[in-house]
């Protein structure tokens, strides 16, 4: 049995909102599949839980009249990665979710939770971010967007207020159409690992120049970061090998990889510097670039 | 903490009473008797707990009892008919997948459930593999069980 203090079931937002307000120790469980590992060791910070495990109004995948693409916080990854309209679109992030857990936990875990989890290796959060993929917050005051890259506040903290709770999380149609992406994680094993380095590309080329490129890495920060200063150094660049190496070399100077029992900074830096280069390349052949 | 919950287990309406701070996992081998559901890492890992929800694989161990309210659940009791194995029962049998069987109720829901999504679909070994990524299993090395699933796959009824 799983030693928790009270329960309560939110029936709508509104109560889930309700419900945290009234008890400033409460915590959402939405899918579980980190909470209640948590419980089973023992960790005694979810002594009090708001449930919004089945709650329908936020397991949603749309898209409005813009073009732009909203998923409820509730969905689950095997939604993720067998929605049409975000395979047709932004085939990063279906890529990205396959790689976490395996099978029992992406039918349960829910793309929210990962977000809000705050961890540095969060697989969902680094196509998200390179998406520039914004998230909409709802608490007693009212409703607040945000992009998701300033939500990550530091190692499982975010940018939530105690009566707050995720709503949506977008991705606008002009930071997905004309982009093209890839996402890789390094782990030990193929399945049920957690990620060692994540990495996501998504740029956009137009004869042979690189317009644009956004990428992002977990596990390289204390939270999912963006490498701004390697994105604005190559903006306007002609597609070379030149370019990758540049790249490569660039991008040790937007992270912070930290040791930990998994690997080694050192370790982790060089795998850093390996799949910028690769995630990149691959990232372009995916836009119908030709590195010449 | 108690409340009321109804759910379908293999074939069969049920009301049962539970306590809030009870896995599925607890429910289904303490209250319902249905010890197929094994207590392997207890953290999602191992997939020994995997049941079927609305034939959906999840793991129990990390599913409350109290979400189950309402769903359909099937466990490795219930796949057989009329005293006749399941098609991915018998051919866990047939290719020797089996050995100290700890692992075998879950592999056999999770298998389960990937046949019944792939059926007649063009599906490689390592395909199989991904599906099942869920569940470990520390004897047979594997081989026989992508087998198993493989065969199923390819049998037409």
């Amino acid at each position: 049995m799983f030693n928790f203090r009270s329960y309560a079931k939110a029936g709508s937002v509104q109560e889930a909102i309700r419900l945290l307000g009234e008890n400033p120790d409460a915590h959402l469980i939405a899918g579980g599949t980190d909470i209640l590992v948590k419980l089973h060791k023992g960790k005694a910070q979810f002594d009090h839980l708001v449930d919004i495990h089945d709650l329908a109004e936020l397991n949603f995948i749309t898209q409005n009249d813009s073009g732009d693409i909203i998923i409820g916080p509730l969905v689950r990854f095997t939604q993720v990665a067998e929605s049409e309209l975000i395979y047709q679109h932004i085939p990063i992030l279906s890529q990205a979710v396959l790689t976490i857990g395996g099978p029992q936990v992406r039918n349960v875990a829910t793309i929210g939770g990962n977000l809000c989890n705050g961890v540095p290796s969060a697989d969902s959060a680094t196509p998200l971010i390179a998406l520039n993929a914004a998230v909409t917050i709802e608490g007693r005051d009212g409703s607040r967007q945000m992009p998701l890259e300033s939500f990550f506040l530091g190692p499982s903290q975010v940018a939530l207020e105690r009566h707050e709770i995720l709503t949506a999380i977008t991705i606008t149609h002009d930071n997905y159409a004309d982009y093209f992406g890839h996402f890789h994680k390094y782990a030990m094993r193929e399945a049920m690992d957690i990620s060692t380095i994540g990495c996501s590309a998504v740029c956009k080329i137009k004869d042979g120049i690189l317009q644009d490129l956004r990428l992002a890495f977990g596990v390289a920060a204390p939270i999912p970061i963006r490498c701004k200063g390697t994105e604005d150094k190559v903006r306007g660049r002609k597609i070379t090998p030149k370019l990758l190496t540049d790249i490569a070399n660039y991008v040790s100077t937007d992270v912070r990889p930290r040791t930990s029992w998994r690997a080694a900074k050192e370790f982790r830096l060089q795998i850093i510097t390996t799949l910028a280069r690769r995630v990149v390349e691959r990232a372009l052949l995916n836009a119908g670039g030709i590195i010449q | 903490m108690n409340r009321q919950i109804r759910l379908t287990v293999n074939g069969k309406k049920k009301e049962i009473r539970i306590d809030v701070r009870q896995s599925l996992l607890e429910v289904l081998r303490e209250q319902l008797g249905l010890l197929s559901v094994k207590q392997g890492c207890s953290v999602g890992e191992c997939g020994a707990c995997t049941v079927l929800i609305d034939d959906v694989p999840i793991d129990a161990c990390l599913y409350l009892a109290v979400w189950a309210d309402g769903k359909t659940i099937r466990t490795v009791e219930g796949e057989s008919r009329d005293g006749k194995l399941s098609s991915v029962q018998q051919a866990f049998v047939d290719e020797g997948a089996v050995q100290c069987g700890i692992c075998t109720p879950g592999f056999v829901m999770a298998a389960t459930s990937f046949v019944e999504k792939h059926k007649q679909q063009k599906v490689s070994r390592h395909d199989i593999r991904r599906g099942l990524a869920g569940n470990l299993c520390r004897c047979t090395g594997y081989d026989t069980i992508v087998t198993a699933v493989q065969k199923c796959l390819d049998d037409d009824d």
